[in-house]
């Protein structure tokens, strides 16, 4: 994918976003921006502040100062009617997945529809289920409990729960973390599929190299708060910078013994 | 203009103060600032609890899921518990009183003291141990698995869909399951008043209630509304509030467990003086 062919129509602009906990700065003074069916990959070491950034952007956190416009809404000073408003519009991945382990994986689907598209009719809904569940791979889970799915599975369903709304944005946090490569790669296909299927921008945080040579447009790399690095993937690859290319560059240590 | 401090943010300010300080009157003071924050919290959140319970759009649903949840799911357990200490009671004070030939006294006194105090107070101590430990338990592992978090992105309050469902059911299930372990404990003292006699039940429950008044009842009967709502309260509390990570799903379970058990014996205190002055 090329940023060329891209809009430029920016869907998230963050100024200047600080945040700390307990004295401790997390987020100095970050900008960036997400464009119209861009897939961004923030990239960094763990404890860089990626997840707080992308927390802050639905308002999970609220950031010490700055601005997040989310299609033109602003996030950080909203107030919860309006906030709530401009979270339908955004899809978020978390880490763990977080399916509602009390439910069915047809419930856990069904949650964010019901309370979202109120005017839906139960067949309608009956539908949605099952076309999400068919674009994550997964028709035969519907009736299954998360504790019976697998990592994989799991993922996939989060991602299922989070596009069945239809979001604009998507933010996904650690995609492929704690997944086998195989599974990975799968996961970071599935990303590439949705974003041309249902023409979402998205936020990827992630320090899995493979997933960022599938999925990224563009890379933003963040280093102690700040915006280190801002590129393409080619850029990013060619970088001589020894903190940018111990990412890129495949070790094996053991060979060169 | 002045800036608002979220509290979360003040939390971890006192915690980092606590570490931070050495000299002991610094200490004492950033503890008491740490408990006043934490004092603060605990009232912002009852606020919103309550502030949610009243605004629109209440989770029926889910309010009788968690009905079930604590009222017919802790049916065995307060079964055993009433027949129990109705019989154990009933056991104890029967030699004491046949020395006193005052033996025919014994059902009045073992339903008197079951309404006014032992079944309300064994329990809610009994829901204080199983229901503020589950609330505690699932909430937590609920925000430890970002659960909570993505309720919030799927614009569902989880004040509203977690909170006010489980703390009104709590509030109404527990007087109900207070008045059946009453009944129990009466019925359990009916069989233990037929170990060293022969009584007639219907005799038993004539005497029993013949002087049972209707003050017995009611001061009784209304603060185990109270109980209710302090198991539960407490138990979402500290799940809802866990920290991160596996072990805080424990330590929130096991401070629900300890705390609710704490306030339902002040509680208690607080009623009997009230219910003293008032009577």
């Amino acid at each position: 994918m090329s940023t060329e062919n891209k809009n430029t129509e920016a869907v998230i602009d963050i100024k200047d976003l600080k945040i700390s906990f307990g004295g401790n700065e997390v987020l100095k003074g970050v900008s960036l921006q997400l464009n119209k069916e861009e897939n961004l990959v923030v990239l960094g070491k763990s404890g860089t502040g990626k997840s707080v950034l992308i927390k802050c952007i639905v308002r999970l956190l609220k950031a010490d100062s700055g601005t997040i416009e989310v299609l033109g809404d602003e996030v950080n000073g909203a107030k919860r009617e309006e906030l709530e408003e401009t979270r339908k519009k955004i899809g978020f991945l978390f880490q763990s997945g977080a399916l509602y382990d009390s439910m069915t994986v047809k419930e856990n689907l069904e949650f964010p529809l019901r309370r979202i598209k109120k005017d839906l009719s139960e067949e309608e809904i009956s539908q949605k289920v099952n076309e999400v569940l068919e674009n994550v791979g997964l028709p035969d889970a519907i009736d299954k409990m998360p504790s019976e799915l697998s990592g994989g599975m799991r993922k996939r369903i989060s991602l299922a729960r989070t596009i069945i709304v239809d979001p604009a944005i998507m933010l996904y946090d650690e995609p492929t973390t704690g997944l086998d490569p195989v599974t990975s790669n799968e996961i970071s296909m599935l990303i590439n599929d949705i974003q041309e299927k249902y023409k979402t921008a998205s936020i990827i945080i992630t320090h899995d190299i493979e997933c960022v040579r599938t999925v990224a447009d563009r890379i933003i790399m963040l280093k102690e708060g700040e915006v280190y690095k801002e590129g393409s993937l080619a850029e990013f690859e060619s970088d001589s910078d020894p903190y940018i290319s111990s990412f890129f560059k495949s070790q094996s240590l053991k060979n060169q013994k | 203009m002045k800036q608002r401090i979220p509290i979360t943010k003040m939390k971890s300010y006192a915690r980092n103060k606590s570490i931070a300080l050495t000299d002991t009157s610094m200490e004492s003071t950033a503890s008491l600032n740490k408990f006043l924050i934490n004092l603060a919290d605990v009232f912002l959140f009852i606020g919103r609890v309550f502030r949610n319970t009243f605004s629109r759009g209440f989770e029926f649903k889910e309010f009788l899921k968690q009905c079930f949840q604590i009222g017919n799911k802790s049916l065995g357990l307060i079964s055993v518990t009433g027949l129990i200490i109705g019989l154990v009671l009933t056991i104890q004070s029967r030699p004491v009183l046949v020395n006193f030939g005052a033996v025919n006294m014994l059902p009045s006194m073992v339903a008197i003291s079951l309404i006014r105090e032992m079944g309300p107070v064994i329990t809610a101590l009994i829901c204080a141990g199983k229901i503020g430990s589950s609330m505690g338990a699932e909430l937590g592992s609920m925000r430890v698995t970002e659960q909570i978090e993505a309720m919030e992105v799927s614009s569902t309050n989880p004040i509203k869909f977690l909170i006010v469902p489980r703390v009104v059911a709590a509030t109404v299930m527990i007087p109900l399951l207070v008045l059946y372990a009453d009944a129990l404990g009466i019925l359990g003292s009916w069989a233990g008043a037929n170990i060293k006699g022969d009584v007639n039940f219907v005799l038993f429950i004539t005497q029993a209630f013949g002087k049972v008044v209707f003050m017995d009842f009611i001061p009784a009967f209304i603060k185990t509304f109270f109980f209710g709502f302090v198991i539960s309260m407490v138990g979402c509390y500290k799940g809802f509030n866990a920290g991160r990570g596996t072990e805080s799903v424990g330590i929130a379970a096991n401070s629900a467990v300890v705390m609710a058990s704490l306030l339902v014996i002040l509680v208690d205190l607080f009623a009997v003086q009230i219910t003293d002055l008032l009577l």
